[in-house]
């Protein structure tokens, strides 16, 4: 086996997309994937969680859930038959920053796929008992979720790490808050954020741009022209360097920890995300997957990503290992970061970073779906269309100075904050 | 490195959970789209090959099958299925751990394997020009699989992790391996796939290399290829690597016990002092699509959607938006299996409803499910079933899925083709036939997860 011919595909753009431009300021990015006859959708809208009222957490994502329960004169029952019958997928969302949409469908289905995708943005009905229902479904999953340790531990994690600021609030929410959320914060939530101002779709599959441009029309068209949002104040991560437990009577602890990072806007992410691959990324062969599971056996999962909120960013890691071990855990983690400060990455684990990340960019792009989520990232990001061509060269032109630049500009003295659920040994 | 099996549908509050019918094994059928080209062959050691060809991205995804899993572990050895799938990244006569993955990594692909009742299975998906290195590599580890201690045992301490992690935290998995070891009073589905925490412990390198002799050889796998590769490529590739593996000779016999006629209705609970939402689940004794018989098995997998695939489903219908009993209703049935297998029904009870009156409401809407049985709802279930194979098309990885799992358990690439057919072909009468004969009491388990007050002992499993 020749190894040495890891050549990369740093000249090779993984997609093609093209811009289609629609009336009323509205724009896609489209790629026309004509194999298979579906059509692929996704969208983003500025603003999300964060724009929740005080007191209120989980509104934005109560919005979400609830615009496919009922629009224009179909109601909830009406509105899933209608999907349902052309199998229709709908999906909303709403993460800390954005309202986002998916939607899937045959290309037989599109027109009425779009109409009711058009309906639920547009009209929603919001009716009394949909909310009720939608109120309890969330509470029930709140309470489900209540002594799972992961789930203890990120809300505790973002409690303390941003403080007072909008994104220590759980997106979605708490009991309490949920009971609190009437019809007319929805409503409101919806005239804040459901607007075509600030507005990012990508499409692809089996349809023209001529079909993309009556879409656009069709699905958003209508929308008011721009939401006032509240601004986000940016923030950082809060006590560093402090461990927190969250008792719970589990045998294993689930541990959430985390440093600096760099936003995916700032010319020194791809550095900063070069060297999050080293550390924790998603291979077999990261640091941390290397000393924490396969040399000593601490953990099943192990890793850390790079994550970018519009008022922060952070490198973000998690792993969960028995109570009695959880101090050598983070100990081991500990170390590599610190290793990685003092010493930085070899010359050869510099490379080999860079080829799976160059190489494995293509991976991304090998669903219509995924494409499509891809696109609509890089657009909510403000990142340009070229940045899928430009992408692969930024990764292959990192070099050493570059990285130590982005571990000063993300660990920087290494300290992190750390929580853990369950009940530690000597933490 | 995972474990393959249901998602938890229990409670999905996000709508459209995935509907959970035989998702997994949805093949792409003779539709609008005209299907990509299967072609399948065997080589001369006795290796099957199935290729998938989808030209749209120069990516494939490589995968290879063994036909046995968790099932097939020798008694008291629980659990060594899926460490020896742990395992087999260790290195081999020709390989030092840790070198596949290291390689995998260099050429940007990505790899992981996973472990399921009937089947193991291992992927990579690189740049179709790295095919033939993935091929040569993982040849390599079906037949020179080296094992130390020195790596065995903190594996085996990963594995305890990943069981933490999955059960011994959660008192819902805990509920849900109760059910199945009470469903399956003598068939190994009803021991988990990861293993039982006393067993796994007491697993080791000779365990795991026994297993490997017996198991891992060319007759015994299913190599699917999927992406922008050609049949001829692929067989040309396939016989320089996995060709020159010698074979045992034979395919290795897997002796499972059969499960006796269910006769005694079961009742199981979890009473967990961290349960805060409690919720209701309930299985059933059917047949698999390998068991069944006149395409009961198609009527099943129809029945399901039906019943509980999603928000317009009829068990939805009836417990959520009109009497609002629950918060959440569905079902799944788990087709894809060597033999007779699980059909599950779940509601969680809206506050103020116990668990005893939700079941009384669930018993009362499968008693009248012949209502549920409108042609409407009956097309509605066909269409959404069957564009999921359209959907599934869009996906390489997953089409290479759903023919491997589908070969594995003893299906053909044509029964898979033919699948959105025999959906179609379900009748009315058919759907009522299988709910009738499967459906009832003695058939089932019905599990209670709820809270434990402070005086009550744990009633089954429960976290210590």
């Amino acid at each position: 086996m020749n190894l040495a011919e890891t050549g990369t595909r740093t000249a090779s753009s993984p997609t093609q997309a093209m811009p289609v431009a629609a009336a009323r300021g509205i724009e896609a990015w489209h790629v026309p994937s004509p194999v298979v006859p579906m059509i692929a959708i996704a969208f983003t809208f500025e603003g999300g969680a964060a724009q929740d009222p005080e007191g209120k957490a989980g509104t934005a994502q109560m919005l979400a859930r609830l615009l496919d329960e009922g629009a224009g004169d179909l109601s909830s029952d009406a509105f899933q038959e209608a999907l349902a019958a052309r199998a229709i997928e709908l999906h909303f969302h709403a993460g800390p920053d954005s309202v986002g949409g998916s939607l899937k469908m045959l290309v037989k289905h599109a027109d009425e796929a779009i109409r009711l995708m058009a309906l639920a943005l547009n009209a929603p009905r919001l009716d009394p008992i949909a909310i009720e229902r939608v109120r309890s479904q969330m509470t029930a999953s709140l309470r489900y979720q209540q002594n799972d340790p992961g789930v203890m531990a990120s809300r505790r994690y973002f409690r303390e790490a941003f403080p007072g600021h909008p994104y220590s609030r759980p997106s979605s929410g708490t009991t309490e808050s949920l009971a609190a959320i009437t019809r007319d914060d929805l409503v409101a939530m919806h005239k804040t954020l459901i607007g075509r101002g600030c507005l990012k779709v990508a499409v692809v599959g089996a349809v023209e741009a001529d079909g993309v441009a009556a879409m656009l029309e069709k699905a958003f068209g209508t929308l008011p022209e721009k939401a006032a949002l509240t601004p986000v104040p940016a923030t950082h991560i809060h006590d560093l360097g402090r461990r927190i437990v969250v008792d719970l009577d589990v045998p294993q602890s689930v541990i959430r920890f985390g440093l600096g990072g760099v936003a995916w806007r700032d010319p020194d992410f791809i550095p900063a995300y070069v060297l999050n691959h080293i550390l924790g990324g998603g291979a077999f062969t990261s640091r941390l997957f290397q000393e924490v599971r396969e040399k000593r056996g601490l953990a099943y999962s192990v890793g850390t990503s790079l994550t970018s909120h519009r008022a922060v960013a952070m490198t973000w890691g998690y792993t969960a290992t028995k109570n009695e071990r959880v101090v050598e855990a983070l100990d081991v983690i500990g170390d590599e970061i610190a290793r990685l400060i003092a010493d930085g990455p070899s010359d050869d684990e510099l490379q080999k970073a860079k080829d799976y990340l160059t190489g494995s960019y293509a991976l991304s792009f090998d669903t219509s779906t995924k494409i499509a989520n891809q696109l609509v990232q890089i657009a909510f990001e403000g990142l340009g269309m070229d940045y899928i061509a430009r992408r692969n060269d930024m990764v292959a032109s990192v070099t050493q100075d570059d990285i130590r630049r982005a571990t000063g500009r993300t660990f920087a003295d290494g300290k992190m904050l750390v929580v853990a659920a369950g009940r530690p040994v000597g933490l | 490195m995972h474990l393959y099996r249901k998602a938890n549908v229990l409670l999905g509050p996000q709508r459209g959970f995935a509907h959970a019918g035989r998702v997994e094994a949805a093949p792409f059928g003779r539709s609008e789209a005209g299907g990509p080209e299967v072609t399948s062959f065997v080589l001369d050691n006795g290796l099957d090959v199935v290729v998938v060809p989808d030209h749209r991205a120069p990516v494939a995804t490589h995968m290879i099958w063994y036909r046995n899993g968790s099932a097939d572990d020798p008694l008291g050895q629980s659990g060594i299925a899926h460490f020896l799938e742990h395992l087999m990244f260790k290195g081999t006569e020709h390989q030092p751990a840790g070198a596949f993955s290291k390689a995998v990594s260099s050429l940007g692909g990505q790899e992981n394997a996973f472990t399921s009742y009937d089947y193991t299975a291992y992927f990579q998906r690189v740049a179709r020009d790295h095919l033939s290195t993935m091929m040569a590599f993982e040849a390599d580890r079906m037949g020179g699989l080296v094992l130390t201690d020195d790596v065995v045992a903190p594996e085996r301490d990963v594995v305890l992790e990943e069981r933490r992690m999955r059960v011994e935290t959660d008192p819902n998995a805990q509920l849900s391996e109760a059910m199945a070891a009470s469903l399956f009073v003598h068939h190994p589905y009803g021991i988990p796939i990861i293993g039982w925490m006393h067993e796994i412990e007491e697993l080791n390198r000779h365990h795991a290399i026994d297993y490997y002799k017996r198991f891992y050889t060319p007759e015994n796998a299913i190599l699917v290829v999927a992406g922008d590769v050609t049949p001829d490529e692929v067989r040309r590739l396939a016989d320089d690597t996995y060709g020159r593996v010698t074979p045992h000779g034979s395919r290795p016999q897997r002796r499972r016990a059969r499960e006796p006629e269910p006769k005694a209705l079961r009742r199981i609970a979890v009473a967990d002092p961290k349960v805060e939402q409690p919720t209701l689940q309930r299985l059933y004794l059917t047949p698999s699509c390998m068991t069944a018989r006149d395409g009961e098995c198609h009527a099943l997998e129809l029945l399901a959607e039906v019943l509980g695939g999603g928000a317009t489903s009829y068990l939805y219908r009836k417990l959520v938006l009109e009497t609002g009993v629950a918060v959440n209703a569905g079902a799944w049935y788990m087709g894809s299996a060597i033999d007779d297998t699980r059909f599950s029904v779940y509601a969680v009870p809206a506050e103020g409803v116990s668990l005893e009156q939700l079941e009384e409401h669930v018993d009362k809407a499968l008693r009248g499910a012949g209502e549920a049985l409108s042609p409407e709802a009956i097309e509605r279930a066909k269409t959404r079933l069957v564009a999921e194979t359209i959907y599934s098309a869009d996906s390489q990885s997953s089409l290479a899925r759903i023919y491997g799992s589908a070969l594995a358990i003893g299906e053909t690439v044509d029964e898979v083709r033919r699948w959105p057919i025999d959906i179609e072909a379900v009748s009315k009468e058919r759907l009522a036939a299988v709910a009738e004969r499967y459906l009832t009491p003695a058939r089932s388990v019905t599990g209670y997860l709820m809270k434990a007050k402070e005086l009550d002992a744990p009633v089954v499993a429960a976290a210590a």
